[in-house]
């Protein structure tokens, strides 16, 4: 985390190489496991997955120095793990517990970790951009050298809080970059049957924005684009759109067969040819990396997302007394106590965090 | 990297006035917003038509001149976009005061008041707050017509998560203001159009802060409890004293403040003393704030009622241009002082 590549050169010695090609491997991992535990009815509610983008997720996130800010859409497995989120409390909050990074109160889609400056996993499509827009306003008023990365998928483009976010960022000169994921599809219709101008990166132009495309597929492009409009971002306060050009294997979400509106053979296309950690891992042995270390990185990522299934499964379910934690700041429980009188609801049970028992 | 939570206070400059004035709601809120500004830095103000103009209904006047175009900020017509950026900023320690011209506005960003602002705190756990405040005045009785007259209080009051006061004179809504400032949660400050001119003595050395969940007696009363909130506060005083001058009533006055947290235990003690309520509200009663208090008051109050809870709010059509029809339409004082005479007789 915050070993940035330096913006005149994109190559990454090999120890840095590997640790990006292991976060990749995670990140799938974690994925195909969730599925496997999804489908065993462990863990429940939506649950996007992103196998086929992690070039663009490690990519980004590698370029974030460590005070910088994440915000993402639901589709956060995989940013959450590679900003340093441990599987096992990632893992948790998939299967509802305690000991989830939201305390088993967000689930899939709303993964956060305030000490690493991700402000979370957003549910609303395009919900994050304001938000995200904000959290640039912050740093501004603080006066801090700072960027926020705001992932979005591309069919987030036609929201209307896509346009007033980019005109409130340009027109404030913001520090954030909105790298829009653009995997093809918004669940399942294709960007050119959604967007009038499908290359997503030049809607920037339209508010005097700069915009560009990456190869989301190809972790060096990644890294090099998004390290140099973050530093952009971070030093002269100029926002981007970072187009990441990439396709997700599985459906929307696990729900989807994701078949309806693609072809197999488009799939395997991608799959196939383009994988970016089949990619990123012949690059690794052609720079003379031993295909046994590979193998190991690749074992070692496995056993970590076992332990955390094993870590989830453990963590006990939240209490039913814990049900309202966290709605309202400590402190509040005074102000509510008058809605007692009368209250069908039980409003006498809810306890926030100190508690606002009868 | 501490969590917004921990950040501390950056003091600005001290408060040069002080004493009893009169003065109008509209300068008790602007009072209120220039001391909070003044004794942290954090607090800022953002909205449309706030600094340069002054604020559509002038509430922000001369702001921008002591603190600043960036501490009260001008935005674009972008509400979902500026409503947002007061949530990301705030969850980063910032307080900002985000001010919607109107409450009928607030809806183009209803997603980001109650589908984000709401859920933070609960939906991540509690590890993130938003110390936000947003302000907009609702109310009818201008030839505003359908699309600008509107109260959706209730819509906002029932949403958890969400803080909602609603204050209904100058001493309160200075000390209401600077509570919501203060306070680490969201909270939608309900002004109103005509109460903007309302006049009321304010103690400026009287830095305590309102209390949110909590409501006042304005007005002492044995034979009807009127429950109300902001402007419907003001006419329902005016109804009080018309009661008893002309009909020999003795009517107490239950004002609100704020809508969530709801102060029942107040307007449940006054109505087991009374023994009959009238709810009164700006906006349509249906699944309203009236509908919501009616419910609450028969359940604790059942054994001491002696006539139906009675609910007064406005006709239910979108508000029409012609004055005669607009003013037939609202919870006027005509309107409220007959369901009272109905209350406190009707069960005779």
């Amino acid at each position: 985390m915050g070993e940035s590549v330096a913006t005149e050169d994109p190559s990454v010695e090999t120890e840095h190489r590997l640790a990006l090609y292991r976060a990749m491997v995670l990140s799938r991992e974690f994925e195909t496991e969730a599925e496997r535990q999804y489908k065993a009815a462990k863990i429940g509610g939506y649950c996007h997955l992103s196998s086929g983008q992690e070039a663009t997720t490690v990519g980004t996130v590698t370029a974030l120095e460590e005070d910088d800010y994440l915000v993402t859409g639901y589709r956060c497995h995989g940013f959450a793990l590679a900003r340093g989120v441990s599987a096992d409390s990632a893992m948790a909050e998939l299967f509802g517990r305690q000991d989830g990074c939201a305390h088993g109160r967000g689930g899939s889609m709303h993964l956060l970790d305030v000490e690493r400056h991700f402000y979370g996993g957003w549910g609303i499509v395009a919900g994050q951009l304001p938000i995200a827009t904000g959290l640039a306003l912050g740093i501004v008023r603080q006066d801090r050298s700072q960027a926020v990365l705001c992932e979005l998928g591309e069919g987030a483009v036609n929201m209307g809080a896509w346009h007033e976010s980019l005109n409130l960022a340009s027109l404030w000169k913001l520090p954030v970059v909105f790298l829009a994921v653009n995997n093809e599809y918004g669940m399942g219709t294709a960007v050119d049957r959604a967007s009038a101008e499908p290359e997503v990166f030049r809607r920037a132009s339209a508010h005097r924005m700069h915009g560009e495309r990456v190869d989301g597929n190809d972790l060096d492009a990644v890294v090099e684009a998004a390290t140099r409009l973050l530093t952009l971002a971070r030093e002269e306060r100029e926002p981007a759109v970072l187009e990441a050009v990439t396709y997700r294997y599985r459906g929307h979400s696990v729900a989807d067969a994701g078949l309806a509106y693609r072809t197999k053979d488009e799939i395997a296309e991608w799959s196939g040819n383009r994988d970016p950690i089949e990619l990123e891992r012949s690059r690794l042995l052609e720079a003379g990396v031993a295909a046994g270390e590979i193998e190991a990185i690749e074992d070692d990522a496995r056993e970590e997302v076992k332990r955390a299934v094993e870590f989830a499964e453990a963590s006990p379910e939240p209490a039913l007394d814990g049900l309202a934690r966290g709605m309202h700041a400590p402190g509040s429980e005074a102000q509510f106590a008058g809605m007692r009188a009368g209250s069908p609801f039980g409003e006498e049970t809810l306890t926030f965090d100190a508690g606002l028992g009868s | 990297m501490t969590p917004p939570a921990a950040t501390a206070p950056r003091p600005a400059r001290e408060s040069p006035e002080g004493g009893v004035q009169t003065m109008t709601y509209r300068e008790a809120i602007r009072l209120a917003l220039r001391e909070e500004m003044q004794l942290d830095e954090r607090v800022f103000v953002m909205g449309e038509e706030v600094g340069l103009f002054d604020g559509s209904y002038k509430v922000t006047a001369g702001l921008m001149d002591e603190f600043g175009s960036e501490r009260v900020r001008d935005t674009p017509i972008s509400e979902e976009a500026f409503v947002g950026a007061g949530i990301g900023a705030a969850m980063i320690g910032e307080r900002p005061v985000v001010e919607i011209m109107t409450l009928n506005f607030l809806l183009v960003a209803m997603d980001q008041v109650v589908n984000h602002a709401a859920k933070v705190g609960a939906m991540f756990g509690g590890e993130v707050r938003v110390p936000m405040v947003i302000r907009t005045p609702n109310g009818a009785g201008n030839q505003l017509t359908a699309q600008h007259s509107q109260s959706f209080d209730g819509w906002f009051a029932g949403t958890p998560g969400l803080k909602v006061v609603a204050p209904s004179n100058p001493a309160d809504a200075r000390a209401l203001l600077k509570a919501a400032i203060r306070d680490d949660d969201p909270v939608l400050f309900i002004e109103n159009l005509p109460i903007y001119k309302e006049k009321g003595e304010v103690d400026t050395e009287d830095d305590s802060l309102g209390e949110i969940g909590r409501a006042a007696i304005l007005r002492e009363g044995t034979d009807l409890t009127l429950c109300a909130h902001s402007f419907a506060t003001v006419r329902c005083l005016e109804v009080a004293d018309l009661l008893e001058q002309r009909h020999g009533y003795s009517v107490e006055v239950v004002d609100l403040r704020s809508l969530r947290p709801l102060d029942v235990e107040t307007v449940a003690a006054s109505v087991a003393k009374t023994n009959r309520a009238l709810c009164v509200e700006e906006g349509w009663p249906s699944y309203g704030v009236t509908a919501e208090l009616a419910a609450r008051i028969q359940r604790a109050c059942f054994d001491e009622l002696d006539a139906p809870v009675e609910r007064v709010g406005m006709a239910e059509v979108p508000l029409p241009y012609s004055k005669p029809l607009e003013l037939g339409a609202m919870p006027g004082k005509d309107r409220i002082c007959a369901a009272a005479l109905a209350t406190l007789e009707g069960a005779r």
